[in-house]
């Protein structure tokens, strides 16, 4: 559905994205996750035509973003991370204005604002002027505004960032029912819970694709072991370790400590060690890993070391800066 | 903790807005070196909570003080001592890092030696050094919060306000913040911070949750998952969760009130099923789920998680207010 072959956007003496090649297919949720700064609005940008490669190309549904952006422009839904609502327009004459915009046929119109009202369950605040609505509800509209042209692609840059729980579970509620509808998705996001709702996420990194798998995938091949324990002395416990062998990284969540670590079997030295520094550490035990393990692996300086040396335990090697 | 001074307080503090009431009778205290988390969904009272503390907004009853100064007769003297990171901190994006932080510090009245030689020390802490001469408009969202952070820090505030001080940050960035904010009240430095990410509330001493306007629990992170949570909490780990969230909720609907699950929600690759009772309707859920094919490789009660509990308080308050 979407082709991005060997893409480069280059901005003054910053390359944003570096030699980037990814094919999306029809009915994907694509989630581009990263640090910032590591190219993934400028990704979604070129993809919507609101910006040109450098050099090679992107193409939707076969289309050339360069060549024919207005064909492009018709199947594509794009929600930047600041949507311009409207705030001294009511929800539904925000929703007119953008299906103005987007030249959506007027003879649909009514039945379709209709249905993104209620899809969107803000058909009770329909009359509230947009600057009324809370945070949560404004996405909503954002995200129903896009949808009036009926798009076959939707790009999503950041779309829940500053949402509460409970909208952001509303908001994924909405995605799933557009993923359903057959529409293909690609999804920026700080949250990696919501990357792993994913069917495919790409990792970047300083503009290069440096992991791109299922989230299963990237999950089971971190080549690490995940080690969850308990303590009232956390922080302490996790200075303790942190320069012990075989340790790739340890954080702290209230007093939950979480350990990367090469091998399983390092959880007795560990326990050991903790018990000769006179730290209480309770529940030591092996956990599922998350994406977010993934992430911070490949991420941090040793997942660099380590991917480069075992020539990847991931999709593609990795070739980062020094 | 609880042993140390008390670095702020307030006693009944409410603000109406023509006829709203956006913070309802609050009362809460923050110790010295605490860090202390502020949770509640968009629009709930938390900004302007904050905005009253800083003496930005006069309270319409109620009082408060913060390092033993009033909010309302005080607030300047609160103002030279406190540290105030908001959701949109405004940076000068024309000028570069050090000028950033060197406008902010001048603004507090810090003479430029001393500026200069804190300069290097605080970029350190917040992962910016040697990034002096960048432009702001060059850099990442990230890394603006960190300057942001690095800004308020200038003038070595005792109190620090953070307003959602990682929105949009990736989660690497928010690790290296995270340990930032324990260091500052490792040394005494009391925080109060408001987030979205129900995994950073964790790492909070003590958290208020905060629903129109009124305070509607208080405790420690422990305190919140053991007392405020009647429900039981069952993960489920599946394959196809799409289809398994749905067979779930409509069964959920299809069964009388309090027969099954209240609440099916995706968290992450798992399905956290919620209800009064749901440990005893995991033979139930299986049977569902295999029914439409769907392969369950575990289903078992788990000490529900922050955001399971600040959904099931939200929603429990909701219906008693219908």
């Amino acid at each position: 559905m979407i082709s991005i072959d060997h893409l480069t956007k280059q901005f003054d003496t910053t390359v944003a994205v570096k030699n980037l090649s990814l094919d999306i297919q029809p009915g994907e949720v694509f989630g581009l996750i990263g640090p910032d700064g590591a190219g993934k609005t400028t990704t979604l940008r070129v993809i919507s035509t609101a910006m040109n490669p450098t050099t090679g190309r992107v193409s939707v549904s076969g289309i050339d973003t360069g060549r024919d952006p207005e064909a492009v422009k018709q199947i594509i839904g794009y929600m930047p991370q600041r949507f311009a609502l409207y705030p001294d327009l009511t929800v539904i004459e925000n929703l007119n204005f953008f299906a103005d915009v987007f030249g959506s046929p007027r003879a649909q119109r009514a039945e379709l604002t209709e249905r993104l009202l209620r899809f969107a369950h803000l058909t009770e605040f329909q009359a509230r002027l947009a600057r009324n609505l809370s945070g949560g509800m404004q996405k909503k509209l954002a995200l129903a505004a896009t949808l009036m042209h009926r798009p076959r692609v939707l790009l999503l840059d950041e779309p829940t960032t500053g949402v509460d729980p409970v909208s952001r579970r509303e908001f994924w509620d909405l995605l799933t029912e557009i993923h359903l509808e057959g529409v293909t998705i690609v999804i920026t996001t700080p949250y990696l819970d919501e990357a792993e709702r994913c069917t495919r996420v790409g990792l970047m990194y300083r503009g290069e694709l440096i992991a791109c798998d299922t989230p299963g995938k990237l999950r089971a091949e971190i080549g690490a072991v995940v080690l969850e324990a308990q303590s009232a002395q956390a922080l302490a416990a996790r200075r303790a370790m942190e320069a012990s062998e075989g340790v790739l990284t340890v954080s702290t969540h209230g007093d939950l400590l979480r350990l990367l670590v090469d091998r399983a079997e390092r959880q007795a030295a560990l326990e050991a060690a903790w018990r000769a520094a006179g730290i209480d550490v309770q529940n030591v035990r092996v956990v599922k890993p998350r994406l977010e393990d993934a992430f911070v692996l490949l991420l941090t300086d040793d997942g660099r070391r380590r991917t480069e040396k075992e020539n990847s335990v991931i999709g593609r090697p990795s070739s980062v800066e020094k | 903790m609880d042993s140390n001074p008390i670095s702020l307080f307030t006693e009944n503090l409410t603000k109406h807005f023509d006829h709203f009431t956006a913070v309802d009778n609050v009362s809460l205290a923050v110790h010295r070196g605490e860090i202390y988390g502020l949770l509640g969904p968009n629009g709930a009272g938390k900004t302007t909570t904050i905005r009253m503390l800083l003496g930005l907004l006069s309270p319409t009853s109620g009082r408060g003080a913060v390092l033993g100064f009033d909010i309302v007769k005080e607030a300047e003297e609160i103002r030279k001592r406190v540290g105030y990171v908001s959701q949109k901190f405004s940076l000068y994006s024309d000028l570069t890092v050090a000028e950033n932080f060197n406008f902010y510090g001048g603004v507090y009245g810090i003479t430029r030696q001393t500026l200069a030689l804190r300069r290097a020390e605080i970029l350190r802490l917040v992962g910016l050094d040697g990034q002096d001469d960048t432009r702001v408009a060059n850099l990442a969202g990230g890394s603006r919060q960190r300057l942001a952070l690095a800004c308020a820090l200038s003038h070595q505030p005792e109190f620090l306000f953070l307003d959602e001080p990682t929105a949009g940050v990736d989660p690497l960035s928010r690790r290296a913040l995270w340990d930032l904010i324990y260091d500052l009240a490792a040394r005494g430095t009391s925080i109060l911070v408001t987030t979205h990410y129900m995994d950073e509330a964790e790492n909070c001493h003590r958290l208020a949750f905060i629903y129109q306007g009124r305070l509607v629990a208080e405790g420690t992170p422990h305190e919140m998952k053991e007392q405020a949570m009647a429900a039981q909490v069952v993960e489920i780990d599946c394959d196809n969760v799409d289809a398994a969230l749905a067979a779930l909720r409509a069964a959920s609907q299809d069964a009388p009130p309090g027969h099954l699950f209240d609440e099916v929600a995706l968290y992450g690759s798992l399905i956290h099923a919620i209800g009064a009772h749901a440990a005893e309707h995991i033979p139930r859920a299986r049977e569902i789920l295999e029914a439409k094919g769907v392969s369950v490789s575990s289903a078992e009660p788990i000490v529900p998680s922050l955001e399971d509990v600040f959904i099931a308080r939200l929603r429990s308050i909701d219906s008693t207010n219908h």
